[in-house]
């Protein structure tokens, strides 16, 4: 009966031990393939410059200026909204009333939502609602606003990073022991002096990992700016807010399936991939860093 | 004769439908320290934490009945308790200073109430820390974290904290009870050399400090107020019985 | 102060309440775009949609072995079988897409007839919504979904759970704190780098190990799916595990039950609504995923039960071919109401999922039960 036992048990600590080592192991082999695939392409003029020839030759500067510009408009629309309503979950709802959990559980919502139905919601409500009641307005009905562009982009991805935002800073919001606040009352200061000069200061990390985060999902996403404000190719860089912008991560997609010559952008195809990896990589590892010091500190 | 401070009558206080205090009567007399004494969970926090309205930040907690300060009800409709807090200030069980300097923790208070000039933050900060008996120890550091203090230093440097805002009553809510025995004796040092400027109540299940520091004693017992009197008196010839028993050891 | 105090309480709390305005918005603008299917109002329009500043580049034929994918219908068809365009709508001589600089018009000749969507109409076997007799049934498209999802989830379940098993139960602490952060790292891939990939190299890895004709199928897609569903069920799985109060180890261990038994017969139970819910997030995570189906499966709405062939899902089908429709036609209707199907039932998902969690195992882990 014993040696039974024992042989099950090394059968399941062989199986369970197997998976995790297939799963490493996959992951590890992406990694090589996408490094070995792009790594020859990879140099600062490759960072720099503009596409050429059909996308067969230059650079994807114009792709990690539309990303950079996009996850930028999309922080600032996201990042203050989702940090006072985290503000507003942790120190002014009281946990059991029905506004707190609605607000908790819209959230939960926002952050399984797919992120397609972010690009349907901007392609409704902002380019053909809000874009369309603004070309009504301010330019007589010509069409301006109510057509894809780097602002709905940035809208819509904000609105799928928000949750990222008011997670990360909810935590770091809670982390501020109780008893330093009651300190602060007991000193008479009031709720919002107490929120700005005590809980606030120690909520800046979780703000700026929250932000983090959001900028490398963003950078990430494609789907919600499929057909919201990514183009492949455009001749120049975005100036106003209404002009439409490159992205890496459509760059990849597009140029991978429906690139002209295949082989010929192919080593550009892994080297793009390979920016994006490394660029999310970078986010989410200083993000850590930081919550881990966060979390040291207390 | 000393003025009566504090008077509080009939005070009961409900979480929900549960009493937790039950209709307490004091006069806790000016510029002495009372001590509130009783086996854990009887009330006695809940009822200093009466006396500055901390207890508002409960949700659910009902109140009834009267606490007059200097004669005025704080419960009062018109009664700010931010303002209350200014004058009556509170010391806590576990020291919490602010993760801040040692400077701006004792800041803190006066910038809450306006005061910006830098000159005069300096002037109320060594004062406050002089008061609380720790300023040869902290002066060359001002502008360090006062996280990096002892757990007895903390404790004093959250005394100079609440003095700063310049309070008529300090309430202390076990405020040695996590300290080594030199930092106690420190603390009861302190307080005795306080009272000759603020009215001071502290709640303690060290009865023997109770004994060591205080004018005059409480002691609850299950929400009530079971006797209150002189700590000489209270020590030695109580009135009712259960005083006698919970003095002598026999339950607690 | 008191007047700054209460605006500062009411504006913070006014911004908390724009994100239920949100979630109720989004709801809104999706569905309303899908009434007029009901309403039977949409006509195939012919005016120009949006100035695209596209130059060519895009949409154009990919020729290259393989591509010629089928458009609706099952095998027979193969005769009526139109380019595929990744990413994009057809290339048929009836329509014109964007690969022209400035313009991009759908322009449908004649009889936009009766293009009343019913609901008979939906439930089709055909998904051909760019032609002169266009069909919009969604069945294809729900086949290729499930598909997908099955295939995915066959993969990434057992996996994670086993992996999720060892880090919990047989791992030292050591290995656990590698384990955990190696498999964030997969959850930080974008999921348009996991559908190059696919496309790139497992396609034809696995095209040469099982010698098949389509080299993107749903195979390859469901594959491809799982890693991007491994993560979420290892991390909430071994967060269950984990969660389970270590008194239930220790009496097992106590009376004389080994590592492996004790995980396999309590720790496991115990956690099981947790790992249910655990899956039922990783569905969730798989339905609503876009970018890899688009990449990595073939486009091609069929309905067959060959894991080889390609297929077509929900998500991809929006994502396809939203960017070339017109704005009010039918087909946008569809797509909005494609929209809404998918909202509805991620929704369903993961509030059965939470239902779970919070109810079956919270109650169980405390006792309750």
């Amino acid at each position: 009966m014993k040696k039974i036992q024992k042989l099950t048990g090394g059968v399941m600590m062989g199986a369970t031990g197997l998976s995790v080592v297939i799963i490493i192991a996959v992951i590890v082999i992406m990694l090589i393939v996408i490094i070995i695939g792009g790594k020859d392409t990879l140099s600062w003029k490759f960072l720099t410059s503009f596409p050429q020839d059909g996308m067969t030759k230059g650079g994807i500067f114009p792709a990690l200026y539309g990303t950079a510009l996009m996850v930028i408009i999309m922080s600032v629309a996201a990042v203050p909204f989702g940090a006072i309503t985290a503000l507003y979950l942790t120190e002014y709802a009281r946990e059991s009333s029905w506004i707190a959990k609605t607000v908790q559980f819209a959230v939960r919502t926002l952050s399984m939502v797919p992120s397609i139905i972010f690009g349907l919601f901007g392609l409704g409500f902002f380019i053909k609602f809000v874009g369309g009641g603004m070309d009504k307005i301010f330019s007589g009905g010509k069409l301006i606003w109510a057509q894809p562009n780097i602002l709905w982009a940035s809208l819509t991805m904000a609105l799928l990073t928000l949750p990222v935002v008011i997670v990360s800073v909810e935590e770091s919001i809670k982390a501020v022991p109780r008893d330093l606040r009651d300190a602060s009352l007991a000193l008479g200061a009031t709720k919002w002096q107490t929120i700005r000069k005590v809980v606030l200061p120690g909520a800046r990390s979780g703000i700026l990992t929250g932000t983090i985060l959001a900028i490398s999902r963003g950078a990430g996403e494609v789907a919600p700016i499929l057909f919201t404000g990514a183009a492949y190719y455009l001749a120049t860089l975005p100036h106003s807010l209404s002009d439409q912008f490159m992205s890496l991560g459509y760059h990849i997609y597009i140029m991978s399936t429906q690139s002209v010559n295949v082989d010929q952008t192919l080593p550009i195809q892994f080297a793009t991939t390979l920016v994006l990896l490394l660029l999310t990589f970078t986010l989410n590892f200083v993000a850590v860093l930081i919550r881990s010091r966060l979390r040291r500190a207390h | 004769m000393k003025e009566i401070k504090i008077k509080t009558r009939d005070l009961s206080l409900y979480y929900g439908s549960k009493m937790a205090l039950n209709s307490i009567s004091m006069d806790i007399p000016q510029k002495q320290v009372t001590a509130l004494i009783g086996p854990s969970g009887c009330g006695k926090s809940t009822f200093l934490r009466t006396l500055n309205r901390m207890n508002d930040l409960i949700p659910g907690v009902r109140i009834t009945g009267e606490v007059l300060v200097d004669n005025f009800n704080i419960y009062d409709k018109n009664v700010d308790a931010v303002n209350l807090r200014k004058k009556v200030g509170m010391v806590f069980q576990k020291s919490n200073p602010f993760a801040k300097s040692i400077f701006e923790n004792v800041a803190y208070g006066p910038k809450i109430n306006g005061i910006h000039d830098h000159k005069k933050l300096k002037e109320i900060v060594e004062r406050s820390l002089h008061r609380a008996a720790i300023w040869e120890e902290v002066k060359d550091r001002l502008h360090d974290s006062a996280l990096g203090l002892s757990g007895g230093q903390q404790q004093r440097l959250c005394i100079a904290r609440t003095l700063a805002v310049d309070p008529e009553i300090i309430l202390m809510d076990e405020p040695a009870s996590a300290l080594d025995p030199i930092s106690t004796s420190k603390i009861e040092e302190l307080i005795f050399k306080l009272k000759e400027n603020y009215t001071i109540i502290i709640v303690t299940h060290n009865m023997q400090q109770a004994a060591r520091v205080s004018d005059n004693t409480g002691f609850f017992y299950i929400g009530e107020l079971i006797e209150f009197g002189k700590t000489k008196k209270i020590f030695t010839a109580p009135d009712k019985k259960q005083t006698e028993d919970y003095i002598t050891g026999r339950f607690g | 102060m008191r007047p700054s105090e209460f605006f500062a309480e009411k504006i913070i709390t006014g911004v908390a309440f724009l994100s239920i305005a949100i979630i109720i918005l989004i709801f809104l603008f999706v569905f309303r775009e899908t009434l007029p299917i009901f309403s039977g109002k949409a006509v195939k329009k012919t005016e120009v949609t949006s100035v695209k500043q596209e130059t060519s580049g895009a949409a154009a034929t990919y020729q290259n072995e393989n591509k010629q994918e089928v458009y609706g219908g099952s095998e027979p068809e193969v005769q009526a079988a139109k380019q595929e365009v990744y990413g994009a709508t057809s290339n048929s001589e009836d329509t014109l897409v964007s690969g022209e600089a400035g313009v991009s018009s759908y322009k449908e000749d004649e009889s936009g007839e009766g293009n009343r969507v019913t609901v008979k109409g939906l439930a089709g076997k055909v998904w051909m919504p760019v032609s002169d007799n266009p069909r919009y049934g969604l069945l294809p498209l729900i086949v290729g979904t499930f598909k997908i999802t099955i295939i995915a989830i066959l993969f990434a379940a057992p996996l994670a759970i086993l992996a999720a098993l060892f880090s919990a139960a047989f791992a030292p602490r050591w290995m656990r704190e590698f384990i955990k952060p190696a498999i964030e790292i997969l959850a930080g891939f974008p999921s348009v780098v996991i559908g190059f990939f696919a496309l790139i190299v497992m396609a034809t890895f696995f095209q040469h190990l099982f010698g098949y004709e389509t080299r993107l199928n749903a195979f390859v897609g469901g594959v491809a799916m799982a890693l991007a569903a491994i993560p979420i069920i290892f991390t909430v799985t071994e967060d269950v595990m984990t969660a389970v109060p270590s008194t239930y180890k220790e009496a097992s261990l106590a009376l004389g039950a080994s590592k492996w038994q004790t995980a396999f017969f309590v720790t496991l139970p115990a956690a099981a609504p947790g790992i249910f819910a655990a899956v039922l997030l990783g569905i969730g995570r798989i339905f609503g995923e876009t970018m890899i189906v688009l990449m990595a499966t073939g486009n091609a709405a069929l309905i067959s039960m060959n894991p080889f062939d390609s297929v077509r899902t929900l998500s991809a089908t929006i994502g396809a071919e939203m960017a070339e429709v017109v704005f009010g036609d039918t087909h946008y209707s569809v797509l909005f109401l494609i929209g809404t199907l998918l909202f509805v039932f991620t929704f369903a998902l993961n509030a059965t999922a939470e239902f779970y969690v919070k109810g079956r195992l919270m109650t169980r882990l405390q006792g309750k039960t």
